[in-house]
């Protein structure tokens, strides 16, 4: 992307190998910094519970200790928020979406999905970018419980896409026949979000 | 927001001023400028002469009555990228290419009513100053209270204008915690935002108030949680964090 040339700037390199992992726009963080609009809920694990809901033939729900019984995986993946930072090689336990796929059955109507959390934050993702591995729902990270600033107990993560779309303390998906703008995306920012296309704002 | 994209534009800077050691305000005239909602931000892209680019984003300070222009409030990270260039680089006369204005969550305009309680930490002040600058270009007579903590009182930014607005307005209070540091003779607060403090700060508003809290993680957190355990219904508060981020 053409852009003005800031007279005097430089900039920070890294090594090409960072340097083609981060989309652009985006600079490298090695902490893991937190955003979110309000307070931090803090469910307690028997009142947590995690739904598949709408467009379904039969909605389906797992209670905390249900939920742990699933199929997990470990995942290594780049993270990048739309404040303009990412974070290489985090690493997470959770259950890919495929799992949960398995014990609901979509109809065919419902093409997105609209992640739902404690608060009351929601983000879109369409269904076929949730599948084949390419999201899970996260309850560890680093070895370790998520914890409740990074979303925890669970959070939606979606790699491919902005960190926004990986909805923290996640409770259910609710299948949907149009691609409906969640949270943020309501308030300006991208309806896909995907941060190589640099897809930040409503527009772009 | 509107479908429409969120143009590049060069900003031309027209004035800089020192706010503290760690910050200077940076006024852009912008030849799309429009009006903001206060507390929105926006982004800056750096371009370096082979093409390598990066971005920021900082909270707008200025209100939006002011046409034609904006006032970002920037902090120095010392190991930062960005902000040292804005700080030891940048001069009047410059041009910065920014676009925005960016989120629609954590702003408040007059007509969404108070009482207000702001809640900064450090350079988490900016876009309540942008609050407090609205709500005065609006005479608005809306109650209003900010509780802003910093290390010193030589890291208050908006020291002056806080003051003076606080001796001409009977509607509005500031109140100033240093956390490491007080000035001699200092009878206010002196310890990091606690339970105790925001239910002083917060009383004569009760469970009405409409509380944007702005500051690095670990502050946002405790005020946070605070409120929620002083039952103050969530959808009346309002966060946005940063904090440390390496760069």
């Amino acid at each position: 992307m053409a852009g003005l040339i800031s007279r005097g700037f430089l900039g920070r390199r890294r090594p090409a190998e960072v340097e083609n992992r981060l989309p652009p726009g985006q600079y490298l963080v090695t902490d893991f910094p937190v955003l979110s609009a309000g307070p931090t809920p803090h469910t307690p694990l028997d009142k947590w519970s995690f739904t598949m809901d709408g467009l379904v033939r039969k909605p389906v729900t797992w209670s905390w200790d249900d939920f742990q019984k699933l199929p997990t995986q470990t995942y290594t993946v780049d993270i990048s928020c739309v404040t303009k930072w990412t974070k290489l090689d985090t690493k997470w336990l959770g259950v890919t979406v495929d799992t949960l796929l398995e014990a609901v059955e979509v109809e065919p109507a419902g093409k997105y999905a609209m992640a739902y959390s404690d608060g009351g934050y929601t983000t879109n993702v369409p269904l076929e970018e949730m599948t084949k591995g390419q999201a899970f729902v996260a309850y560890q990270f680093g070895g370790k419980a998520l914890e409740p600033v990074h979303g925890g107990p669970a959070r939606l993560v979606v790699p491919h896409l902005y960190f926004w779309k990986s909805a923290k303390w996640i409770r259910g998906l609710r299948f949907m026949q149009e691609n409906e703008p969640g949270f943020w995306e309501q308030l300006g920012y991208h309806i896909h979000g995907d941060p190589w296309k640099e897809e930040r704002y409503s527009g772009d | 927001m509107a479908q429409t994209a969120l143009e590049w534009q060069a900003g031309t800077v027209t004035a800089i001023r020192p706010e503290t050691r760690q910050t200077k305000s940076f006024t852009l005239a912008l030849p799309k400028w429009m009006a903001h909602r206060p507390g929105m931000h926006y982004d800056v892209r750096l371009t370096a002469p082979d093409g390598y680019q990066t971005e920021r984003s900082y909270s707008v300070a200025s209100a939006p009555e002011r046409v034609g222009t904006i006032d970002l409030t920037v902090e120095r990270i010392e190991d930062g990228e960005v902000s040292p260039y804005l700080h030891d680089v940048v001069a009047t006369g410059d041009q910065i290419e920014v676009r925005g204005p960016i989120g629609g969550y954590f702003v408040w305009e007059v007509e969404m009513g108070g009482p207000l309680l702001l809640i900064g930490g450090g350079s988490g002040v900016v876009p309540l100053m942008a609050m407090l600058r609205h709500r005065a270009a609006q005479h608005a007579t809306i109650p209003a209270r900010i509780l802003y903590s910093s290390r010193t009182a030589d890291d208050v930014i908006y020291r002056g204008e806080l003051d003076a607005l606080a001796a001409s307005d009977r509607a509005f209070e500031p109140f100033f915690t240093f956390t490491r540091q007080s000035p001699p003779g200092w009878a206010g607060y002196q310890r990091r935002i606690d339970a105790t403090m925001l239910s002083e700060v917060i009383k004569p508003f009760g469970a009405h108030a409409r509380v944007y809290v702005c500051g690095p993680t670990l502050l946002v957190e405790a005020v946070a949680n605070a409120l929620v355990q002083m039952e103050l219904p969530i959808e009346q508060i309002r966060t946005e964090r940063f904090g440390p981020t390496g760069v």
